[in-house]
């Protein structure tokens, strides 16, 4: 049997996961793995947990207006946002579709294959200085050619990174791993 | 609809509801729903003068950094800038609000940057060094990151669970900034006469400042033998190391410098800067002086 409770929360669940990134439109919270947990407590109220991806990111303040209102106008009475910080947000949190999501915007996906330091399990010992531009398999969304070229790991947004294609001469973001 | 105060017409609480001017406005506080609870055993004096240390490191490098936005040499190194100077600034935030909350006196992290004078802040003087010369700014980078990365990796294992969670999420993005400076420092030292000039320039200014870095605050001490902070000596040998492997690469001898002492003892972290600072913090803080009841 289902109880209210139970539909309340998949109500609720359904609502928090179908908000989408102020940033990056194209991706739910849910898809960009940022929605942690959603409860309710059985009196109109709902707790949502959510964590950051990056420490400075704009954008966890826009998410957490969102959620409230979307949340508000779906009924509940009670809304609470919980911010988690531990475990750190990863980019291997990205779901398939939101991948495939990103793709088809024109944003590389991450590559977790990837060296990129910032992705690697040091298992608590020094990180490593690689030097070197990170070794990713990269090719261009809107032409599909593999030479391609990063100008800068750094891009309009703290979780991209900038890159062009040397064929069809299109710049182009990649969503970087962390 | 009329107010008193032009920013409560941009304020994110407005009284019609959502609507709100741009992007990113009223920022609130950034450990908003984290539990702070301080572990038993723990001097909160020490704990909030232990995250001022670490969040003015971070709150006046990401101000230096910010100088650069539209006079950057190359567009993307402008992003680049502003990106880790955002970085940092997320990481001032959740460390300030922190030491706001420990110390229990009812200042935010608003109050905490804005409303303290010089003799307050605990950050070490290396990261006032002025911006401008970008020699300069890799040379500063490159060592506040270097340390900064060897230090937060350590501090994931801190027995506080805030500043764990903190070090782990910033262990990440540090790692990108080291990255960064240091591949610059390589392609300046290895590249022309001027460039290679240019950034030894940069570290002659930087390197007497770097002592400070290391000599283990009583605060410090304290709190590392409490299993909640990193005793920064210990930190010596893995800097040292990436320092060569970087110079190494950039072809770059690091040139010798009269090292910058103490005052009586007392240096940044205790409240005592370098004669730049002033004008930064009268930069950093004119806005909300001025008008004390903007918000953004």
């Amino acid at each position: 049997m289902v109880t209210r409770t139970e539909r309340d929360r998949t109500v609720a669940a359904e609502v928090a996961e179908s908000v989408t990134d102020p940033e990056l439109p194209m991706l739910t919270l849910a898809d960009l793995g940022v929605l942690r947990e959603v409860t309710v407590t059985g009196t109109g109220g709902v707790v949502v947990t959510i964590t950051p991806t990056y420490s400075g990111c704009p954008a966890l303040t826009e998410m957490r207006t969102d959620l409230h209102r979307r949340l508000t106008e779906a009924g509940y009475t009670d809304v609470r946002i919980r911010t988690e910080l531990s475990p750190p947000w990863s980019s291997s949190w990205i779901t398939e579709r939101g991948r495939r999501e990103l793709a088809e915007h024109g944003i590389h996906p991450p590559d977790e294959r990837s060296n990129a330091p910032a992705a690697r399990d040091t298992g608590g010992g020094p990180v490593p200085l690689t030097l070197e531009p990170p070794r990713r398999e990269i090719r261009c969304p809107r032409c599909d050619s593999t030479a391609t070229e990063r100008t800068s790991e750094f891009s309009a947004t703290a979780c991209k990174a900038l890159y062009r294609c040397l064929d069809c001469r299109e710049p182009f973001e990649y969503f970087k791993e962390i | 609809m009329s107010f008193d105060n032009a920013y409560e017409a941009i304020a994110e609480t407005h009284p019609e509801g959502d609507a709100r001017w741009a992007f990113g406005t009223g920022f609130d506080d950034p450990l908003s729903g984290v539990d702070t609870t301080v572990p038993a055993g723990v001097d909160t004096a020490d704990l909030a003068a232990y995250c001022l240390m670490l969040g003015d490191d971070a709150l006046i490098l990401s101000q230096r950094l910010t100088e650069w936005v539209t006079c950057a040499h190359e567009l993307e190194d402008e992003v680049a800038l502003a990106n880790i100077a955002l970085d940092l600034l997320g990481q001032a935030r959740m460390l300030l609000s922190r030491a706001g909350s420990v110390e229990g006196l009812g200042r935010d992290e608003d109050a905490l940057a804005y409303f303290r004078s010089e003799p307050e802040f605990r950050n070490v003087r290396l990261v006032e060094l002025p911006g401008g010369d970008f020699g300069r700014t890799t040379a500063a980078l490159l060592v506040l990151s270097t340390w900064r990365l060897a230090l937060l990796n350590r501090l994931v294992g801190s027995s506080d669970p805030v500043l764990s969670a903190i070090a782990a999420k910033a262990v990440k993005e540090v790692t990108y900034h080291r990255e960064y400076a240091a591949r610059w420092a390589v392609r300046l030292g290895d590249g022309t006469d001027y460039s290679a000039e240019r950034l030894r320039s940069g570290f002659a200014d930087v390197l007497p400042l770097v002592d400070e870095l290391f000599t283990g605050h009583a605060v410090e001490r304290r709190l590392a033998a409490a299993g909640v902070a990193v005793d920064s000596t210990e930190l010596r040998e893995e800097f040292d190391g990436v320092l060569a492997q970087v110079a190494e690469q950039a072809l770059l001898r690091l040139p010798e410098v009269n090292r910058v002492g103490s005052v009586g003892g007392l240096a940044g972290r205790d409240g005592v800067h370098t004669e730049h600072f002033g004008y930064l913090l009268a930069e950093m803080q004119s806005l909300a002086r001025a008008d004390p009841e903007a918000t953004w």
